[in-house]
């Protein structure tokens, strides 16, 4: 049990039910809106009548494409997105129409009359059928099913091939999987007197989510006001459905005039937002009899459904961590996003790497067995340490490479080398077969060349010695806003309780970009510095006088002002009033920009990212004989995040992100049967429940990074990127049988 | 006239209310929105609340069956002063609430769990707390905050009863 206390801001409101989520919200007059699905996954002519259901008690209006004033359709890369479907069903996610009524009740019952026709049409339902020659052409632009391509080359992996011990050739599969965030997504929209839509939604992005709301009204940016408010997680998942549900009630309200709330069921929730991508893989490695790996070759396709969504750069970081945190010298790499007629895949917590490493460590730890070379030999040998070239032929230089050191941490803490010792192989006396696994990663903090980065802060001084703080980085319940603040007590040497992070909305601080990719940290936190300095300077070149010392030898903390030696001090309070005597605003606007990253499509080199984070997660399990039924003894996680500014949210992100990994390997997949599926609430589609766990211990590595200001890196996503071939490597290392599949299946007949 | 008690006040149910779930009756009908619909259909425990002190998924108690019955949810936890209860002060210090959306849910379950054992075991409080569901904490935390609420309440002889009930009939 933890005996140090943790801290958020957030903490009181929602342990009393007092923080306030979307569909809390209510407006006086405000009408509900609900969506009206076509029940085709592929068809053309799509005609909607919607005459009966106008006719039904309390429905308002029925809206389609039809009363679209802007665009209909839009897409964060590509604008292929329907946010009211016309014409062309491309899965069954699409939404043709809402309903808008005086009460959800009766939205629901009008729903339930809106008459849907079309022709159906031959739909392409995977990966195999969207490649085949004369395959139908699936996205709305471009000719091909391929939708994009990524190249790696690195070096020459042909002639080496001839030259390995060992070759090894290995296809693995991974699923859907479905974000399932607690809190389905829901808007509610106000259509202010001065032209503006107010927006408050559980969205990941207020910034995307206003973009996606101004496309459909057809406004200008400025004229969309989206607000933060609490939001019950995301994981990646509340970006485009989210803000086409924002969208869609902002329509509702600019047409009625009223209030909006659309709220969504469970059901729909399934079934019409994005998910993880399923990705096939197949690689032929060559290692030498020492274990060095001498060659690789790696092909991917991954499912990304109807639409494109962030296809294109999901697959890039798979493609520049294509052979998980080993440095090879001759590799090549293509990487391939597939358009089919299945629900569009989009960003997920990991973002196209937890699918690689799945692959790759299982891959080191099937050649360490057909070498008989142990595998922590096998990885030490071929990992990435300092000054290493990556496979996209960046250096290692600037940072702390720490990846041997985090896994000695691990092997040491779950007494790895004595226990893969006992490990059963297949064979055990009682019906338990015993096994321990690990797998290690590196990851690219942020964005890297998928992107701009940078992200802005406000630092707004009050007369009482208050502050109110506010960034650019969204809280999606990973507790950013607790650790900005954490970050500005900690520059200013104030009190916690002096500062006010402030919500903040889209018409008030400038597009900091979405809060992905484990940015929040790492850009939130270095903004935060920056305006933090600029705040310091301000006050010292102001109230030197009063603290009778030259500017430079201000100094901040123990919550007062001091001058040289200590012999002045203002407190807060007093430092404010002289400064507002001065006419002087205590202000501060301070941005961040990520350090310089580059990147050459042809061949896929390039500083892909500007720092690493480095992992390590183990886990202990048993395999029954006579059920296959898998049980989890022991998991420990390690993580070099460079530095943890709230511990307990760092181990909490540990415990949740491996939680959401065990969950992808042995329970969850969001199975689609002939483009449907039966997958709509929590009993078809399963996710980690307290028992299915076992006790966890996260270790904390910190090595303090130079290109980060607070040194801190960020830890949502390397959580959950390896956990799964760490499960897979136990169970072979219990079963002694290989599961290339996710998630795994033990058939009590595989260990016969 | 049909009644039920919510946090220690009676709340008289009209015929047309009788249809609703206590969840619809909590959140639609008397703005009480600490309650989360997840799911709707008794799957995810976002929903829970102590119904005569057990834990109950209000999304799938009619309020047909509810009336007259007692029923505390997370609104009713805290002291009449504001200070929080045991339980949701172990949340709180453990690190236990991350997006939040299961909390009140949690908190619930956790009481009718100490409740009925006031000792639990880890291995009790996994068991007992089965049915509700966190995507983002994985659980450890929420299981270190039970076990701490629980010592807090044993060790300094508390009442784990909540505020509503202790400001009302106690
Ligand atoms: S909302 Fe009641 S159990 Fe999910
Ligand atoms: S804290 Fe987010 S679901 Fe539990």
């Amino acid at each position: 049990m933890q005996t140090e206390k943790a801290y958020r801001n957030d903490a009181y409101a929602k342990v009393t039910g007092r923080a306030t989520y979307a569909d809390d919200i209510s407006f006086s007059g405000m009408l509900h809106a609900v969506p009206v699905y076509a029940d085709y996954v592929a068809a053309k002519d799509l005609r909607i009548d919607a005459s009966e259901a106008l006719r039904s008690p309390g429905c308002v209006r029925v809206i389609t494409a039809a009363d679209v004033p802007g665009s209909a359709t839009f897409g964060q890369i590509e604008k292929d997105y329907p946010m009211f479907v016309s014409g062309q069903v491309r899965s069954w996610g699409d939404v043709c129409a809402i309903v808008v009524a005086e009460t959800r009740v009766a939205a629901k019952a009008a729903a339930a009359l809106v008459k849907i026709e079309a022709t159906p049409v031959k739909p392409v339902l995977g990966i195999d059928e969207a490649l085949k020659p004369g395959a139908p052409v699936v996205p709305s632009y471009g000719d091909s099913n391929i939708v994009t391509h990524h190249r790696l080359r690195h070096g020459d992996p042909e002639p080496l091939f001839a030259q390995a011990e060992l070759i090894l050739e290995e296809d693995f599969e991974t699923q859907a999987i479905e974000h399932s965030y607690m809190e389905p997504e829901t808007a509610v929209c106000v259509p202010r007197s001065d032209g503006v839509v107010e927006v408050y939604g559980s969205m990941q992005h207020p910034f995307s989510t206003r973009r996606f709301v101004a496309a459909l009204l057809g406004e200008p940016l400025s004229s969309v006001e989206v607000y933060t408010i609490a939001v019950g997680g995301g994981f990646g998942g509340k970006d485009d459905t989210a803000a086409v549900v924002c969208a869609r009630a902002a329509l509702a309200a600019k047409l009625t005039g009223k209030p909006v709330k659309l709220r969504y069921d469970r059901e729909w929730s399934f079934r019409e937002s994005y998910k993880r991508h399923p990705y096939r893989m197949h690689y032929k490695v060559g290692v030498s009899s020492e274990g060095q790996v001498l060659a690789v070759k790696a092909t991917m396709y991954a499912d990304s459904g109807a639409y494109l969504s962030v296809t294109p750069w999901v697959t890039w970081r798979s493609t520049a961590q294509c052979f998980g945190p080993y440095a090879i010298d001759n590799i090549h790499a293509d990487v391939y996003g597939v358009a089919t007629n299945n629900i569009f895949s989009g960003a997920m917590r990991g973002f196209g790497s937890p699918q690689v490493n799945f692959a790759v460590e299982q891959i080191m730890d099937m050649a360490a067995h057909k070498l008989k070379i142990h595998p922590l030999g096998m990885r030490r040998i071929n990992m990435v340490k300092q000054d290493s070239v990556t496979v996209t032929g960046q250096k290692l230089s600037g940072h702390t490479v720490s990846l041997e050191d985090v896994m000695n941490r691990v092997v040491h803490e779950i007494g790895y080398r004595k226990k893969y010792e006992k490990c059963s192989f297949g064979t055990a006396d009682g019906d338990e077969l015993y096994g321990i696994g690990l797998a290690i990663s590196y990851r690219g903090a942020s964005l890297g060349a998928e992107g701009m980065d940078f992200c802005s802060c406000i630092i707004n001084g009050q007369y009482d010695g208050s502050i109110l703080l506010e960034t650019g980085i969204h809280e999606n319940g990973q507790g950013s806003e607790t650790t900005m603040t954490l970050v500005l007590a900690e520059e200013l040497g104030v009190d916690l309780k002096r500062i006010r992070y402030r919500r903040s909305s889209t018409s008030v601080i400038p597009d900091s970009g979405t809060t992905v990719a484990t940015r929040g940290t790492i850009l939130g936190g270095s903004s935060v510095v920056i305006a933090a300095r600029q705040y310091r300077k301000l006050l010292s070149d102001h109230l030197a006088e009063r603290l009778r010392c030259k500017p430079e030898e201000v100094t901040f903390h123990d919550d007062k002002i001091w001058g040289l030696n200590y012999a002045y001090s203002l407190t807060w309070e007093e430092a404010m009033k002289e400064l507002f005597l001065q006419r002087i605003t205590p202000y501060a606007f301070g941005t961040f920009q990520a350090p310089p990253v580059s990147w050459d499509d042809t061949n896929g080199q390039g500083d892909a990212y500007f720092t690493y984070v480095y992992s390590c997660q183990a886990v202990e399990l048993s395999v029954n004989k006579k059920t296959g039924a898998v049980t989890l003894l022991n998991i420990v996680a390690g993580h070099d995040i460079g530095k943890a500014i709230n511990k307990a949210m760092v181990l909490g992100q540990m415990y949740g992100g491996v939680t959401q990994g065990v969950g992808m390997a042995l329970m969850e997949d969001f199975v689609r049967e002939e483009g449907k599926t039966r997958c709509l609430n929590f009993d078809a589609y399963k996710i980690p429940r307290m028992t299915d766990l076992p006790e966890m211990t996260g270790i904390i590595i910190e090595n303090h990074d130079p290109s980060s200001l607070t040194g801190a890196k960020g830890i949502g996503e390397p959580a959950l990127e390896i956990i799964a071939p760490a499960i897979a490597n136990a169970v072979f290392n219990a079963t002694g049988v290989r599961y290339t599949k996710l998630p795994i299946r033990v058939q009590p007949e595989d260990l016969a | 006239m049909n009644t039920i008690t919510i946090n220690g006040t009676h709340y008289d149910v009209k015929d047309d209310e009788l249809s609703l779930s206590l969840l619809e009756f909590l959140r639609e009908r008397n703005y009480m929105t600490g309650t989360k619909n997840g799911c709707e259909r008794g799957l995810c425990g976002s929903c829970t609340v102590a119904l005569n002190d057990k834990a109950v998924r209000s999304c799938i108690t009619p309020m047909a069956k509810a009336v007259g019955s007692t029923v505390v949810t997370i609104e009713g936890m805290e002291r009449p002063d504001g200070t929080l209860h045991p339980i949701q002060q172990a949340f709180v210090d453990c690190g236990a609430i991350q997006c939040g959306f299961c909390t009140p849910g949690m908190v619930m379950s956790a009481y009718a769990l100490i409740l009925r054992n006031p000792e639990p075991s880890r291995e009790d409080i996994r068991k007992g707390m089965k049915g509700n569901l966190c995507r983002c904490t994985g659980y450890q935390q929420i299981v270190d905050a039970v076990e701490q609420a629980a010592t807090v309440i044993r060790e300094q002889a508390l009442s784990p009863r909540p505020g509503c009930e202790r400001d009302g009939s106690a």
